[in-house]
Formats: C-alpha cells, structure tokens, sequence
C-alpha cells in the first residue's frame, strides 16, 4: 500500500476520542443495518444474491477507479478531479476503436479477445497519455501553491475533458456495445450472472497486479517513498517528477481499463458520466482510508454493495443521498477510513 | 510614508467608486442606448447581482477565513427553497395542509437565519477537519441538499420545482423617465417581472448594505480572528483565539449571504427548481472570488461580474453570433448539420462551453492565481509560496 498518508489533525484526533461521537457514529450504523436487515428479510435469498453481485461487479468497477484517486491523492494530496472523466475517455475511446478492429454487438464471443485486448491496450495508452498531459499543465506548475490551486485546475481539466467528449459526440446517451455473454450461471445452489462474474475477474486481475507493482517493482517502491516523505525521497535519489508522472500513468490506465469494463457492463455512456462516477469512486477511496490502496479496493466494492442495496431494497432517488452522507459520516466519525491508520500530523 | 502611498492609490477605493457609479447610473444609461429597449439588460444586470451576493458571501468563507467550501450551492439552495415554501400556494400539498404567504420582506431575514443556521449545524460537527477534508464534506453536503428538496416532493414539487412565487411589495414606489414613465408615486407597488428597474434596484441595496455590513467585519475583532485561524490555526489558538467558534460564524455568516440571495432570485425568477444548484454553481462561485482575488471584497464583486457576463452572456449569444456571420460571411454550409457528425456552428459553438469554461479556470490559476484585484496578503502567498513551508525545498505543508 501507498503507505497510510492519511493526516489526522490534532484537534480531529481529540474529538474521535470522544466517546460521544464514537457511540453515535456506531448507533447510526447499527441502525441502518437493521433497517437493511428488515427490508432484506421481506423478499427471498435468491434476490438478496442477485443484489449483492450486482453491487460487486458494479463496486469492482468503482474500485479501479477509485485507486487511481487514492494513489494521486497519497503522492500529492490532490483530489483529481478529473479522474472520473479520464475514466469516461476510456469508455469513449475504446467505443471508437470498436469498428477499427471489427468489433460489433452479435458476433461469436471468443473471436472478439484478441481484438479486445488491443483497443484495451490502445484506450489505456489513451487515457494514460492524457493524464500525464494533465499532470504536467495544470498541477506541476502549481505544486508549491497553495492547496485550493491545483483544486481548481483540477476541476478546470475536467471540465474540458468533459467539454472534448461533449464536443466529439454531443449531449447524447452512447449505446456500448453488448460483447459479453448473458448467460447466468448456477453455483452452489445460487445464480450468478456470467457477465458480473466476467467484470468481477477482470477487475480482480487488474487490482491484483497493480498490487503487486506498487509492493515488488522499483518505480512503486519509488512512488510509496515518495508518498512518505517528498523531500527524503528526493535526497534518496528518487526523481519525484518522474515518479508523480508514473502515478498518473497507472492511475489512468486502471481508470481506462474501468471505462471499457463499465461500457461492457452497462452498455451505455454518456459524456459527464465521470463526473458522479468520479465523485462515488472519490468517496469509496474515502471510505477505505484516502492514500491506502487495498483500502481502496475494499471501499469500491463496499459502495457498490451500498448502491445496489440502495437501489433494490430502498428508492434508487436516494442513493446518491445515502453515499454522500456516508462520505460526510466517514469524514467525521473516522476522517481515516476504514483501513486507514492513524500517523501524527507532519 | 508608506501608508500614505497606499492610501492615495487604494486600488479598492478606486474600484468601489468605479463599481457605485457604474452600478447607479447602469439603468438609465442602458434604456438610453438601446433606445428605451434595455429592460432584458437591466433584467440580465440584477441576475448578476444575485451572484455579486454569493460571491461576497462565499469570500467570507474561503477568502477571508481560509475555509475551503466546495458546496456553496447548498445554502443558495436552502434560501431559495426557504423563500419559495414560505411564500406560494406549495405548502397546500404538504402535510401541514396551508399555504403560507409570507411577504417578501419577513421571508428574505427568515431565509437568511435558515441558511445561517444550516451552516452552523453543518459546521458544528466538521469544523474540527482541515483543508482538503472540510472542501470534501462540503462538497458532499452540497450535493446531498438539491438532491434532497428534489426527494421531499410534498414539500418542494420535486424535480419541477416550486413555482409562481409571491413577488414584492411596497406601499409605494417612486417612477420616472427612467422607466419611460411621469414622474410620481406609484401606491401598493407589487414588483412585476417586467419591471426590471425595480428589481435592479433593490439588489443593489441589498449588495451595498452587504459591503458596509462585510467591509465592518474584516475590521473587526472576528475579521482579524478570521484572517489568524486563515494563516495559522495553531498560533491563532495559541494566541487565544477560539478557533472552532470563529470557523463556525464564518461559516454561518457566510451561508446567510446566500440565504437572502436565494429569496431573492427565487421571487424574480418566480422559479426554484433542484437543477439551479448544482456542483457547477458552487464552483462557478467559487471561480468568481479565486477570479476576482481571494480575500478581497471589491475583488469578489468584480469577478463576479466578470464571469457572470461571460457565462450568461457571452457563452449564450455566442451561437446566434456565429451563425450568423456564417451567412452574413457565405459561409451558409457552416450552419446546417451534416449526417457525419457536424452539428453546425450554432450547435458547435454551443457545445465548447464546458471548454471555455475549463480554459478560464485552468487560466486564471497558471497565469494570475493571485486573481484581477487581489488583497495583498494573499497575492504574496500565492507569489512565494505558502508561508508556513520552506519555498526552496516545496514540502507539502
């Protein structure tokens, strides 16, 4: 993990040890997990299965996301805003590439995987080109500015980014291709969805080896170095700018990467998709533990649960409602997330 | 010495005096260039003022106590929506069975103690939380509220809105050649839609009474507790400043700005709806303060027009002006849309605005953070870095 950077104010600390908001925090979950609890009951497992791996596969995807904001937000404190539209280009992108490669809704499955992993590999470049480009003109110049700077660059790139995809194809809904198999599969009794399993393996596959990068290869030890202590790592020999421009890369590349599987998964994009997209994988990566990277994973996959319970069990109008105030409650009730640890403000 | 220097070349002073001539004489001179025809201008004009408001009252939040609010929207929404149950026939629908039609002049102080309030019930838990955590909450806080008065749909419509809001009124109003009218009192005067004049000037009542009642408070002992928990929240408490009360009433103080800006543009567009308040407004309020020059009251003001002439103005006429310079040019083939995707000038033109607006921002932030008339505290953080961080070194404070 990218270290737990996360920076706990001195004043911050006193009030999480005070019992009082401690035990409201916990009476509040206890009680929207019983009411959950209840609803559930009303209807039968096999629903309760089908919900929860819907909001697995859908969470898996707000998981890619999400690292991607805790990486940049762990190395240089900055919330991207333009993430969740970078994430938006690769659906875009690859969407484009389709009829390049010959790519088209009804043909046989498994003769679309070569073809497949070459417009991933090319929206990835994409996506990843572009976020270093962001990186380099809105946030280096102003790394020394004060923090609302870069926020509002960062909110500026995104605005264009969204503007370019609007530019390029309008204020429509874009129908994505539906390439994967709809067949439903039967294990241990329960339905499961062959695409959810699909989307949940890719997603699983991606995590894993973005992982294993940032714990074993030399540019991740580089990166949680820098993420650690800017100026030690600098004296350490590290090339801080090059290793901040690797963190947009792969941020971008996971963002990409969740662009292609969303369209795949829900068969329609839109051009300010990233921007909600963006702000739910902002608030798993809060909700996991900002800068920490299984944290983030765990998140995602937790918010997704939470929305299609949300959906299912409750009223799809206050979903939205929900996560932000579960964005406010992690903030105030544990500002670490969940896996967070706790470190003494630098 | 050095005082003097400054005083006689007060940028501010210069602006305010800049700002009140133009803002008194804007009505007259406008219906006398356009021949009597002006009233959408003056309309557009007192628009703008609305956002004058909000941007005064975001500065106190971000520019003078240095609270990052990314859910400014949220409080506009609260005053707006506290004026437009107050005073339409909304609130039959509601549980309580009874339309309440509370005038204009009660509903605007309730408004501005409802939105008040909410920012101190929102700030009492958070304020405790720094930096980027606080933006992050307030931006989850302001997207929680439109999505919520558009949930609450006995009280609020929904996504439709409340509609057909009570206007003003006054037991009488004064007319003029101004609005091509004798000279003379008018009784029972209710403030029409059409009357533009009216509605203009009482905005810039509201906005002038701001700036006294703002400019009284930098001075003051909260302002300069404001500007000590700004620079350094630790030796401000040191110092014995109580820092969670001070964010609070900036937070609140803040917030009430918004309140009564809300009431008014809810009665002059006789409209609130859930979609004027969204993620896009608290930004484009907070570009206007970053625009105009954090931390400076004049400052604010001016960005606020600024970006409110482009963004309501400019970026809306530019489609029609396009097209037609394609025709006027022979450019005819520019305007029809063609099956490969173009979507003609108009359309085109109209589809850059998320860039435009991305290109302002990015803009104003690499070539002059400091903003167009900044305060000179500020404008010396921005230049050399924050103060409390090596410059050479860069540390992320």
């Amino acid at each position: 993990m990218i270290g737990a950077l996360t920076r706990t104010p001195a004043t911050l600390r006193a009030f999480g040890a005070s019992r009082f908001a401690t035990y409201s925090g916990l009476l509040i979950v206890a009680v929207v997990i019983v009411l959950t609890i209840q609803r559930v009951m009303k209807h039968d497992a096999s629903f309760f299965f089908q919900i929860l791996t819907i909001g697995i596969a859908d969470g898996s995807i707000y998981a890619l996301i999400a690292l991607g904001y805790t990486m940049v937000y762990g190395i240089i404190e900055l919330i991207n805003f333009a993430h969740g539209d970078v994430f938006t280009l690769g659906a875009f992108v690859s969407l484009a590439l389709f009829p390049v490669f010959g790519i088209a809704e009804g043909g046989s499955g498994l003769g679309f995987v070569v073809p497949l992993l070459a417009v991933g590999l090319i929206t990835m470049a994409v996506c990843a080109g572009v976020n270093v480009a962001i990186e380099r003109v809105a946030y280096r110049p102003l790394r020394h500015a004060p923090r609302l700077a870069p926020l509002i660059t960062a909110i500026g790139m995104s605005s264009i980014l969204e503007g370019a995809m609007y530019v390029w194809r309008g204020p429509f809904n874009l129908h994505y291709p539906d390439l994967l198999p709809t067949t439903r599969l039967v294990i241990g009794g329960v339905s499961v969805g062959t695409k959810d399993l699909i989307v949940l393996t890719l997603s699983i596959v991606l995590v894993v080896a973005f992982t294993l990068f940032i714990n074993l290869s030399k540019l991740g030890k580089a990166m949680r170095a820098t993420a650690q202590d800017r100026d030690a790592a600098q004296l350490m020999g590290i090339d801080i700018n090059r290793t901040i421009a690797a963190t947009f890369f792969i941020g971008a590349v996971l963002a990409g990467a969740g662009g292609i599987t969303y369209g795949l998964y829900i068969n329609n994009v839109a051009f300010d998709l990233g921007f909600i997209t963006g702000l739910i994988a902002f608030t798993a990566a809060v909700f996991g533990g900002i800068g920490n990277i299984p944290g983030a994973a765990i998140g995602g996959l937790l918010i997704g649960v939470v929305r299609a319970f949300s959906d299912s069990y409750f009223d799809s109008a206050w979903t939205e409602i929900v996560i932000f105030g579960i964005l406010i409650a992690t903030l105030v009730f544990r500002p670490t997330g969940l896996l967070g640890m706790r470190v003494p403000e630098k | 010495m050095e005082l003097y220097r400054e005083n006689r070349r007060n940028p501010n002073a210069i602006a305010y005096a800049v700002m009140l001539i133009v803002g008194l004489t804007f009505p007259a001179v406008t219906q006398f260039v356009t021949g009597g025809n002006g009233d959408y201008l003056v309309s557009l004009a007192a628009d703008a003022g609305v956002y004058v408001l909000l941007a005064i009252g975001l500065n106190v939040v971000v520019g003078f106590a240095g609270l990052l609010d990314l859910g400014y929207a949220a409080f506009f929404a609260i005053g707006s929506y506290t004026y437009g149950m107050l005073a339409s026939q909304q609130l039959i629908s509601s549980p309580i069975h009874q339309a309440l039609h509370v005038p204009f002049w009660i509903a605007l102080v309730i408004g501005t103690f409802v939105a008040a309030g909410m920012g101190a019930l929102l700030g009492a838990p958070t304020l405790r939380l720094r930096g980027d955590y606080l933006a992050i909450v307030t931006l989850g806080f302001g997207e929680i509220v439109p999505r919520f008065f558009q949930n609450m749909k006995d009280w609020t419509s929904g996504v439709n809105g409340i509609s057909a809001l009570d206007v003003p009124t006054l037991p009488f109003w004064i007319t003029g050649p101004w609005v091509n009218m004798q000279l003379g009192l008018e009784q029972n005067f209710r403030f029409a839609t059409f009357n533009a004049t009216a509605w203009y000037v009482l905005i810039v009542i509201l906005i002038v009474a701001s700036v006294l009642g703002v400019n009284n408070l930098y001075g003051s002992r909260l302002g300069r507790a404001w500007m000590a928990v700004r620079e350094d929240e630790t030796a401000a408490a040191a110092m014995g400043v109580n820092t969670v009360n001070t964010k609070l009433l900036a937070f609140a103080i803040g917030a009430s700005f918004s309140g009564f800006a809300g009431a008014f543009y809810g009665a002059k567009l006789s409209l609130v709806s859930p979609d004027s308040f969204g993620f896009i407004v608290s930004i484009t309020i907070l570009s206007m303060v970053v625009l105009g020059g954090m931390g400076n009251i004049p400052g604010a003001m001016i960005g606020a027009l600024l970006l409110y002439s482009v963004l309501y103005k400019f970026l809306p006429d530019a489609p029609n002006q396009a097209s037609a310079l394609a025709t006027s040019l022979g450019l005819d083939w520019l305007n029809t849309a063609s099956p490969d995707g173009w979507p003609g000038i108009a359309e085109f033109i109209n589809r850059l605005k998320f860039i435009i607006f991305g290109l302002i921002l990015v803009g104003i932030m690499l070539l002059r953070p400091q903003g167009l008339l900044p305060s000179r505290l500020r404008s010396q953080e921005l230049k050399r870095g924050v103060h409390d961080e090596p410059v050479t070194t860069g540390g992320t404070a």
